[in-house]
């Protein structure tokens, strides 16, 4: 069984590192604000997910890409757009599309909130798988930004005088903050908490 | 390493995503520490590194700086030319609502790693040379650290292939020497990131 700077009445830097007696309020060494485990963080992670669910809707539904050529404008949405590139042939890109900002945004939804909620309740995966969860969705949540940049290269590209004329719609802006809103989401979660065995579940094994 | 007590708090380390405890009074120099539990990198020291990273910082803020006034890709069609730079590319969202978009895109791929190089710079120049911490070096070494995630120039480089892909259909593309600058930055960063000990620059800020 590993010790905690909680067991020995300690409070442990999320910034440096650094280690205080529980109760001191503030870092000496790098200024952060000293939390042994910041429980209020879940209410933070709740908002910031409800933000990015709400942003994610119309990100969905609006146009990422608003290509006019000299006879129409044909809008496309993230997924018609990944379908189109698939009708070309290009799967691969489709793919990739389609995984960056379709998949991996849902499943980060779920397993932030699968985070929080076995904070809260109790959890049926152990807390090592848990933190590996945590660790795939902080690094692959900034990875959802890549169809933002695809949109601006393309629309500061692709002008007039060219071949078409390719602007950027509403959902680039949706998507942009529900990423952003997510990375808060994941950022704001106290990871410590998933290694703390809840109380419920203390007194389970004492029996 | 000591079994960690209350008593050695000076010498203890807490794991920042797990709160694991340790002792590192005992540590040798060079010496890595990983957390046994979550496996998060806590020690990682370099002999030297803080000139190769004040180089490598200083080398990536020209770069940065040069990269975004050269042409970034080209498009050839029908004798025709539409050069674009990384400006255009993040102004390609400027109407209306889309400006927010705009500033987002720019500061995530360009405001906030030259950001995070000067900070580091700012933070291990009076280090390297043996001097007394520059006013508010802890602030901006805290700073630094919490924008690492929001630095997104290699998102920015896969965005851009992607683009590349979407538009080899159309026109004939060519990419100018702002692309190579941004991928040799995307080198830059992950080498000086991985040579970067946070441990080791608090420490020192701490003296």
């Amino acid at each position: 069984m590993t010790v905690t700077a909680k067991d020995l009445g300690l409070v442990g830097c999320r910034t440096c590192e650094k280690v205080y007696p529980m109760g001191t309020k503030r870092c000496a060494r790098c200024g952060e604000k000293l939390i042994s485990r910041d429980h209020r963080s879940l209410h933070k992670v709740w908002a910031w997910w409800i933000a990015g669910i709400l942003a994610y809707i119309p990100a969905n539904i609006y146009p990422m890409l608003i290509t006019t050529t000299l006879f129409r404008d044909v809008e496309s949405t993230i997924i018609g757009g990944a379908v189109e590139l698939a009708s070309y042939g290009a799967w691969g890109v489709a793919i990739v599309i389609l995984v960056a900002s379709v998949l991996i945004p849902a499943l980060k939804f779920f397993a932030i909130a699968y985070l929080a909620l076995s904070v809260s309740y109790g959890a049926s995966m152990s807390a090592p798988h848990r933190h590996v969860i945590y660790e795939v969705v902080e690094f692959i949540g900034r990875w959802s930004m890549i169809d933002v940049f695809v949109v601006a290269i393309l629309s500061s590209l692709v002008q007039v005088s060219v071949v078409a004329s390719i602007n950027p719609g509403m959902a680039a802006l949706a998507f942009a903050l529900s990423v952003i809103f997510t990375m808060m989401a994941a950022r704001s979660f106290d990871s410590r908490l998933i290694w703390d065995t809840l109380p419920k579940e203390k007194d389970a094994l004492a029996q | 390493m000591k079994e960690a007590t209350p008593e050695n708090i000076d010498t203890l380390i807490a794991c920042p995503k797990c709160d694991a405890i340790y002792d590192v009074a005992q540590l040798e120099t060079g010496e890595r520490v990983r957390c046994d539990v979550c496996h998060h990198p806590l020690i990682t020291p370099r002999r030297n590194a803080g000139l190769f990273i004040i180089a490598m910082s200083s080398a990536a803020l020209i770069l940065v700086m040069t990269a975004l006034f050269m042409p970034f890709i080209s498009i050839h069609r029908f004798g025709l030319t539409k050069q674009t730079t990384i400006l255009d590319a993040a102004l390609a969202f400027s109407d209306g609502p889309m400006i927010v978009l705009a500033l987002v895109t720019l500061g995530l791929i360009v405001g906030l790693p030259a950001l995070r190089f000067a900070l580091t710079i700012y933070t291990l120049t009076p280090i390297v040379a043996d001097r007394r911490p520059w006013p508010g070096a802890s602030r901006a070494f805290r700073l630094s650290e919490k924008l690492k995630p929001w630095s997104m120039v290699e998102i920015f480089v896969i965005g851009t292939a992607v683009a590349l892909v979407k538009l080899t259909d159309l026109a004939r593309v060519e990419l100018g020497p702002a692309f190579w600058m941004f991928v040799a930055l995307v080198i830059l960063i992950f080498v000086k990131d991985t040579v970067t000990c946070r441990w080791t620059i608090w420490r020192a800020l701490e003296e």
